[in-house]
């Protein structure tokens, strides 16, 4: 009988684990039903982009306020998550403290820990009044009703959940130690918790060693239970904010790539040599679709951008298209692109890895083309964006997807296109006249 | 009265053996805009007046084809761009100076890949440089102390990097620069950019140039300057709109710096 919280708790490891395991894979196969995407340029420049942007979290700090707040919700984090490590060497091998031979650097790790759970909580209280009291508008758009906005707030809940049940549990073994309680080594120094162990001062040995085991299992619950959260969740973006801000944009913002599908046939068309009523070659491949209707259309990198995204709207609160009313959000972009790819991914997984047409596509289902004709492509959600998504990329894409597939260009656009492609210009000007205003007075 | 306008072609120069040092890409609104031809002789006035041999496409320029491509004909911006370098190969071209934005981020971003490499400024650029060397001279004269704001192109500020040059010209002309709500890489867009200046904006509940041009009014400015001429129309029609035209002038940076040499 000794051993069953060991093994329980090697299960459960490996449950959590398992589980999590999973949602990598899944989400790694999501990801690579994009079309693949020469990105092994530059790695030098993607690694300081990296280092500066994720984990020196420079953009965040654009806007003060949530981004100190939030460094300290990431440094705490990550920091703390140091202790994990002794928990479970603990629970694998029914030890206590396992670590508490490090001495004074023992007690200084836990302290700093219990500081920074403290900070945490603080941080994480002031983020869910400035979205339930405040409501900072950015939180409140079309796209942030029903789960996006639940996801919001349980983050903040399971945030501050897990660091509570780690001061308790702290709490209740520092109480432990004063009573010199077997197997509760005298280790760590508890500048916070020490304040929360006064309100134990009644309690007995065995209650306190069932505080102390209920809140140190329910942390590590706790833990495994977030890690398999975050599939379902914005919070994907602690993972994913590192690769995806290697693997961001590097040339010139203004700079769109040009299509070499197209480039092929205009070099064809422009060629003299070339037999315009040629038979096309017999072993000549379907043509290649122009822009994006779905998801799978798009590449790789951007389905990267959709489950990295961390929808603070901090995009769409500089668009100026959404600043004026219309139905054009960045956010809802990548939201939508997620939630295509989600619903791709699951009819997958239900015709055993394969893709069964479901009369569904991101353009018109998802995307409205009123919401694609509305950007000035002005790149201010491309720039706002901390951790290096690229909404407008999509919206050209589909943009690309309705002119070249479907002749589908509101009516001015395509006056304007013709324009351009009978006199050279925008408007309705014969190119000859194109040097008339050298003399004009 | 000014003399006349000095403006050879790129036709004329290489008939008759002659190299410019530029090329000066006007554009199809510096081209046929009725606002923006007075950019476009601004322009031509300074470099006149420093002597920069320049030469000018004429009728052998087409558009770049910046909002075919933004509009999501990549078919038709690519035909135009391969037109264009052919033109622009043939006659050697190096060296790209051009008042638009967006044919600048277009000519120095996009064109490479299909074949034409330039080195490609922006006017402000190359008036900035004008002045460090010496070719330009400026005083402020009748800008001195007034209030000017400097609205951000889109394709020059956030898609190029281009912050500074317009605004050391502006405070070259002793005004006083007063900056916007947003302003460089947090620029409100003025509404024009990807092919919206050519078509009826989507529902909503304002229209984007008025929200910038709010924000410019903010500033108490007596000049905006701007350095794109689909911009200069947008705040145009937004301070038209808010009927402030009579005590608030917008204007281009080759403008303010053109009138206030008395060119
Ligand atoms: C262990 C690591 C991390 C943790 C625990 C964490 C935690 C959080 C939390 C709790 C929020 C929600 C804030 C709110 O409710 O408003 C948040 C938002 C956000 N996080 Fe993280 N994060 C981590 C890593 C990162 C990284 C590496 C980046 C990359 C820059 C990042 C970027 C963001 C952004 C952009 C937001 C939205 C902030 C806003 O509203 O302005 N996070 N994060
Ligand atoms: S590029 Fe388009 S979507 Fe992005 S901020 Fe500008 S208008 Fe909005
Ligand atoms: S795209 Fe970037 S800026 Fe926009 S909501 Fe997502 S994380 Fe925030």
């Amino acid at each position: 009988m000794q051993y069953v919280p060991n093994f329980l708790f090697v299960v459960i490891l490996v449950i959590g684990i398992g589980f999590f395991t999973r949602n990598i894979f899944r989400l790694r196969r999501n990801i690579l039903l994009g079309k693949d995407v020469d990105v092994s340029d530059n790695r030098s420049q993607r690694w300081a982009n990296m280092t500066r942007i994720a984990l020196g979290q420079t953009k965040m700090v654009v806007r003060p306020i949530p981004g100190i707040l939030h460094i300290i919700v990431y440094l705490g984090f990550i920091i703390i998550n140091l202790e994990v490590l002794e928990i479970i060497i603990d629970g694998i091998f029914g030890t206590h403290r396992v670590f508490a031979g490090l001495g004074g650097l023992y007690d200084f790790l836990i302290a700093s820990f219990e500081i920074l759970a403290l900070l945490v909580i603080v941080s994480v209280t002031i983020f869910w009044i400035r979205r339930n009291i405040i409501r900072l508008k950015r939180f409140f758009k079309p796209e942030m009703k029903g789960w996006p906005k639940m996801d919001g707030n349980l983050i903040l809940y399971i945030e501050l959940v897990l660091m509570l049940l780690f001061l308790t549990m702290n709490a209740a073994d520092f109480q432990l130690q004063q009573l010199g309680a077997d197997h509760y080594v005298q280790a760590g120094s508890f500048p916070v918790s020490k304040y929360i162990s006064a309100l134990f001062a009644d309690m007995s040995i065995s209650n306190l060693i069932l505080l102390e085991r209920v809140t140190w299992w329910m942390h590590i619950v706790g833990i495994l239970f977030f890690l398999n959260y975050l599939y379902y969740s914005k919070h994907l973006h602690i993972l994913l904010a590192f690769p995806n801000t290697f693997y961001g944009k590097l040339t010139p913002k203004g700079q769109f790539k040009n299509l070499e599908s197209v480039t092929n046939e205009v070099k064809l068309m422009m060629d003299p040599s070339a037999d315009p009523f040629a038979a096309p070659a017999e072993d000549a491949s379907e043509p290649e679709k122009f822009g994006a209707s779905d998801v799978t259309d798009l590449n790789w990198v951007q389905l990267l951008n959709a489950y990295s995204c961390t929808e603070c709207g901090r995009c769409t609160s500089e668009c100026p298209a959404n600043l004026t009313g219309k139905k054009l959000s960045p956010r809802k972009i990548m939201m939508d692109t997620r939630d295509r790819l989600e619903e791709v991914g699951k009819i997958m997984d239900k015709n055993k890895g394969e893709f069964k047409e479901d009369g569904k596509q991101l353009l018109d289902d998802y995307i409205t083309r009123e919401e694609l004709w509305a950007c000035t492509s002005c790149n201010a959600c491309v720039e706002a964006c901390p951790v290096s998504i690229d909404p407008l990329s999509i919206i050209m894409d589909m943009r690309q997807y309705l002119v070249m597939e479907q002749s589908a260009a509101p009516s001015d656009l395509n006056n304007m296109m013709g324009n351009i492609e009978n006199n050279g210009a925008p408007w309705p000007f014969n190119q000859m006249d194109r040097l008339n205003w050298s003399k004009e007075s | 009265m000014a003399s006349e306008l000095n403006v050879p072609t790129m036709a004329e120069m290489f008939a008759s053996g002659q190299k410019p040092e530029v090329l000066f890409w006007v554009g199809c609104a510096g081209s046929f805009d009725d606002r923006a031809k007075k950019i476009t002789k601004a322009f031509v006035k300074i470099l006149n007046q420093a002597n920069v041999s320049f030469a000018v496409l004429g009728t052998e320029e087409s558009c770049t084809g910046d909002p075919a491509k933004r509009a999501g004909n990549e078919f038709l911006f690519q035909m135009q761009a391969v037109t264009n370098i052919e033109v622009m190969n043939a006659y050697e071209v190096k060296k790209v100076v051009t008042a638009c934005p967006h044919c600048f981020n277009t000519l120095k971003n996009e064109y490479p890949g299909l074949g034409g490499n330039y080195e490609v400024v922006h006017h402000t650029q190359f008036l900035k440089q004008l002045l460090e060397e010496g070719r330009i001279t400026m005083e402020g004269g009748s800008y001195k102390g007034k209030r000017i704001t400097y609205h951000d192109p889109c394709y020059l500020g956030r898609a190029n990097n281009v912050y500074e040059a317009p605004r050391d010209l502006i405070r070259k002309l002793d005004a006083e620069l007063v900056e916007m709500k947003s302003c460089k890489q947090r620029g409100l867009c003025c509404g024009a950019g990807g092919a919206q200046m050519f078509k009826e904006p989507e529902k909503g509940d304002k229209d984007i140039n008025v929200e910038r041009t709010e924000q410019a009014l903010e500033t108490k400015p007596e000049i905006i300057a701007a350095g794109c001429p689909f911009c200069n129309t947008m705040m145009t029609d937004g301070v038209k709109s808010k009927e402030k035209e009579a005590s608030i002038a917008v204007l281009d940076i080759a403008e303010l710096i053109a009138n206030a040499q008395d060119l």
